[in-house]
């Protein structure tokens, strides 16, 4: 029996061209292995081969996704395929978004089985979960020995169009798709049995999640923009020049509140980036691309705002957990109120 | 972060570049920026013409807090 043919798609880190300074590649496509391919290949055994491999620059393919897709489209077409994979991604945002984004694309457009590899958090993951078939892994590249043989495992069953089980036996986050299956026992019978259970405190699993819904309602618009006090906020990691207090380049576990009195803009003598996770060149060299405290402090004497608020908050979004975020915005979204602020505007890389 | 600041009350417009991303994480007032590493400026262009061009995303963003909404909204041009 001939091997199944696959491409494998990467960013440009993970085929070894570069970081952030190379995010902005163009796609290109080249045969056989690449980077995490080679381990891939090797997982796969016998089964299916990887015949070229797409790179593209993550920043490349978030800022141009329409016609990055049309490209990556063309390419995949050339070699017809029989799977595509994407990743795995782990927690990288952009990356994440990518691989789901393009796989979307290769399955609606070839018909193709698809698969790709992500940590639950990865923004990708909440995208694209309903759409595709996602390994879970962990939230960084020092999974990638747990995470291909997943990967390689649920592969080779899609190409071969086995049945697949449910999310924890083959190791991809849960779809929200239900399938009708025989029990032993009578859903009457189950529930009771749940129910005690629940009653003595003991472990039991339901059989339907509540989906979790956390959509905050918009709150209301500004009545007068002229009397407004305006905060700037932001996860791009705008932070006084030398980082004061040590804010992390990646997964930060701290934010900082920082004095803005007495600037009317920012340059690179008082202020710099933080930010581990995209090229630094032009936010360090002018700090309003990323927190515009020129333009703000314009419209303030200008009477188009009423203030800019004195503080701004700011931390690095790069792998930081969600529960850090919440945590992080939570106690500065009270000294917010608690200071007059009327409305805020947050800036992400 | 941004649900938290508007689950006070306080109305919040995204300016971002992953207008995908900003979907998924609940931003109800978006406004679409130029590129991942510089949001709010475009460094090829001359310092005049990129703080007009930071000017309007500010004003953009100024003006989406002023729009009532009543679910996510994108404010393109």
């Amino acid at each position: 029996m001939s091997k199944y043919k696959v491409v494998h798609y990467i960013n440009q880190f993970f085929a070894g061209i570069g970081g952030e300074e190379k995010a902005n590649i163009p796609p290109e496509m080249r045969d056989g292995v690449v980077g995490p391919g080679m381990a891939l290949a090797a997982a796969f055994e016998a089964d299916m081969e990887i015949v070229a491999t797409i790179i593209c620059g993550d920043s490349y393919y978030a800022e141009n996704m329409e016609n990055a897709e049309a490209e990556i489209l063309e390419m995949v077409k050339s070699k017809s395929p029989d799977m595509f994979i994407a990743g795995p991604a782990f927690n990288a945002g952009r990356y994440g978004t990518a691989c789901g984004a393009i796989c979307k694309a290769v399955k609606d457009n070839l018909g193709i089985p698809v698969l790709t590899g992500m940590y639950v958090e990865n923004p990708g993951a909440d995208i694209f979960k309903k759409d595709l078939f996602i390994v879970e892994t962990k939230n960084s590249a020092a999974d990638m020995r747990k995470a291909i043989p997943k990967m390689a495992a649920l592969a080779i069953k899609m190409a071969k169009g086995e049945e697949l089980g449910s999310p924890s036996e083959e190791n991809y986050i849960e779809r929200g798709v239900r399938r009708n299956i025989f029990r032993e026992k009578r859903g009457a019978e189950r529930a009771v049995e749940m129910l005690v259970a629940k009653v003595n405190n003991k472990p039991f699993v339901t059989e339907y999640p509540m989906p979790v819904f956390d959509h905050v309602a918009p709150a209301a618009a500004l009545k007068d923009l002229k009397k407004a006090k305006i905060a700037v906020v932001t996860s791009g990691g705008i932070v006084p020049k030398g980082n004061p207090d040590h804010i992390e380049s990646s997964s930060a576990s701290k934010y900082g509140k920082y004095d803005l009195t007495g600037f009317d803009y920012l340059t690179d003598e008082t202020h710099e980036t933080a930010h581990g996770g995209y090229d630094p060149c032009y936010a360090n060299s002018n700090p309003n691309r990323v927190l515009p405290v020129d333009v703000l402090r314009d419209l303030e004497k200008e009477g188009v705002i009423g203030e800019l608020h004195k503080y701004f908050y700011t931390t690095v979004g790069n792998g930081t957990s969600v529960g850090n975020a919440v945590k992080f915005s939570k106690e500065y979204a009270q000294e917010l109120l608690a200071d007059g602020v009327d409305g805020v505007i947050m800036t992400s890389t | 972060m941004l649900k938290e600041i508007e689950r006070v009350g306080l109305p919040i417009v995204h300016i971002c570049t992953v207008v995908p991303i900003s979907l998924t994480v609940g931003a109800n007032r978006i406004v679409p920026a130029i590129a991942i590493p510089h949001p709010l400026g475009d460094p090829s262009l001359n310092a005049e013409e990129e703080k007009g061009l930071r000017r309007k995303l500010v004003e953009k963003a100024l003006n989406a807090l002023t729009v009532e909404v009543d679910e996510q909204t994108v404010f393109e041009d």
